[in-house]
């Protein structure tokens, strides 16, 4: 079923900056957003965004979130109101840690203070679904609304949780994203263990010298519309969403199977749906952690199903200069994706410089290439991969519209966040 | 302890209820919980400081009949005397 869903807004809080298109024209500049081995947002100051209440009330994965649909909303042209009924509305945000780092400090004080010290709100903002709610609640969205959880592939989930909803008649429109905040000395410690994050503190994906992730944080969001809804009213197209492939590997807690079946059959499936073949595609978003095993296993998973196209297709990794960020990953690096299509640039794989033999695709090394012509009268075609701890597999395909991107920023009115968009 | 005075109860409320959100200026005996956006659960969390200052548990029936800051000031005050 090929029947495309609109992107009307996206919003990006990266370690790269505040904005989608900061995320692009910076990283496209070959600029990386990492420090000292962690991906922080630093830029993004929750006041700028939010109520002092809602501030107290959210986790950061929420309030990252809040920030990216602002920016989302306003690009999709929501900001007078809702373009349908409430109730034709949903939201749908994934994570993979989402409360961590609240839980972390409220055991501390737990220990410290007793129960009195412990919140009313504990569990309702610990919860993996806080962000939906914040944005449900802040927008008036009355449609479904829930978390999905699924590890590093969750923001892509989400979108194809989305996706569904709308093919299926049961929403207009959906926002949909991912969000992740879980920098912690506790989370560092166990992926430390267990030899997923970088020792060196460098993101290097496809490089032989590659020796785990970076741990980041933000979010993406998108406002999805269906194509009738932004007929309609005129929206302004910057995409569209043509197929969504997942499976799961069934094989191994943390690590891919080393054939990459579970990638192959993702990628083979989105494609079906979107109705196009391997050789349709210019660009694929890689999932490009860094790890040894990932970039070997998708590289494998990428020859396989392109076969001979292997070579001629581009392909970078977002994590390079932004590290992982694990729930937000999928969605942040969807919202990459459509940038490259729009631009037709395609931003670098940054800190490749030795490839590894074996890993020799068009990795974009050094810096950002022209987005590789598609056939006459074909639309330029870009998937965005996202593969999760658990054996998640997600694959997205995307097409660019024609209405430009927005520049982002925080609202003229500084907080006053209660007051936003309804 | 003179904390445990009107006076002294009535500075903790107001400094509390600033946590929540509203601006210290905004904060009166006569504004209502209401205007200030101060909501059920903010006087849970209330209820809370109050315990931990003054070792007094308040129950959420307490705050039944408040709708001004002094009327809130009051129900600790008479409590914690």
């Amino acid at each position: 079923m090929r029947e495309p869903v609109i992107i009307t807004g996206i919003g990006a809080i990266t370690p790269l900056g505040v904005g989608a298109s900061v995320l692009h024209d910076r990283w496209a500049a070959g600029e990386c957003g990492i420090e000292d081995g962690i991906g922080r947002c630093a830029g993004f100051e929750p006041a700028d965004w939010l109520s002092k209440k809602e501030i107290r009330r959210t986790p950061r994965f929420a309030q990252l979130t809040l920030a990216a649909t602002e920016e989302a909303c306003t690009q999709a042209r929501w900001t007078e109101g809702l373009p349908c009924e409430p109730e034709r509305v949903g939201c749908v945000i994934g994570t993979g840690l989402g409360a961590q780092t609240t839980l972390e400090t409220q055991a501390v004080t737990y220990v410290e203070r007793g129960a009195v010290g412990i919140p009313p709100l504990q569990v309702a903002t610990a919860l993996g679904n806080s962000a939906a709610v914040s944005v449900q609640l802040r927008y008036g969205l009355k449609g479904e609304s829930y978390g999905v959880v699924g590890a590093c592939a969750a923001g892509a989930q989400a979108i194809g949780a989305a996706l569904r909803m709308i093919r299926g008649g049961e929403v207009d429109a959906v926002v949909v994203g991912g969000a992740e905040a879980a920098i912690s000395d506790i989370v560092i410690s166990s992926l430390q263990i267990i030899g997923a994050i970088s020792k060196v503190g460098i993101s290097r994906p496809f490089d032989r010298r590659r020796d785990g992730f970076v741990l980041g944080e933000g979010a993406g969001v998108l406002v999805l519309e269906s194509a009738d809804l932004a007929r309609q009213r005129g929206a302004p197209e910057l995409g569209r969403i043509v197929g969504y492939g997942a499976s799961s590997d069934a094989f191994h807690v943390t690590a891919p199977p080393p054939d990459g079946a579970g990638s192959i059959q993702a990628l083979f499936a989105a494609f079906r749906q979107a109705e196009i073949e391997p050789g349709d595609v210019q660009y694929v978003n890689a999932h490009g952690t860094s790890t040894p095993l990932n970039d070997r296993t998708e590289t494998l998973a990428l020859k396989e199903v392109f076969d001979s196209h292997a070579y001629e297709v581009q392909v970078s990794s977002t994590k390079s200069v932004i590290g992982h960020l694990v729930g937000a990953a999928g969605a942040v690096e969807a919202i990459a994706t459509l940038c490259a299509l729009k631009t037709r640039t395609v931003a670098p794989t940054v800190g490749l410089e030795e490839p590894e033999e074996g890993l020799d695709l068009n990795f974009v090394p050094r810096s950002a290439q022209p987005l590789r012509e598609p056939e006459p009268d074909h639309p330029p075609i870009a998937i965005s991969n996202s593969f999760g701890f658990g054996g998640h597999n997600t694959v997205l395909v995307m097409e660019p519209g024609a209405a430009p991107l927005h520049d982002g920023g925080p609202p003229d009115e500084g907080a006053g966040a209660s007051d936003g968009p309804r | 302890m003179s904390s445990n005075n009107h006076e002294g109860v009535q500075k903790f409320v107001f400094d509390s209820i600033a946590i929540f959100g509203p601006e210290p200026e905004e904060i009166s005996r006569e504004a209502t919980l209401e205007s200030l956006d101060v909501d059920s659960l903010d006087l849970v969390e209330l209820g809370q400081l109050v315990e931990e200052k003054y070792g007094v548990r308040l129950q959420p029936q307490d705050f039944e009949d408040v709708s001004t800051v002094g009327d809130a000031v009051d129900v600790i005050a008479t409590k914690v005397q």
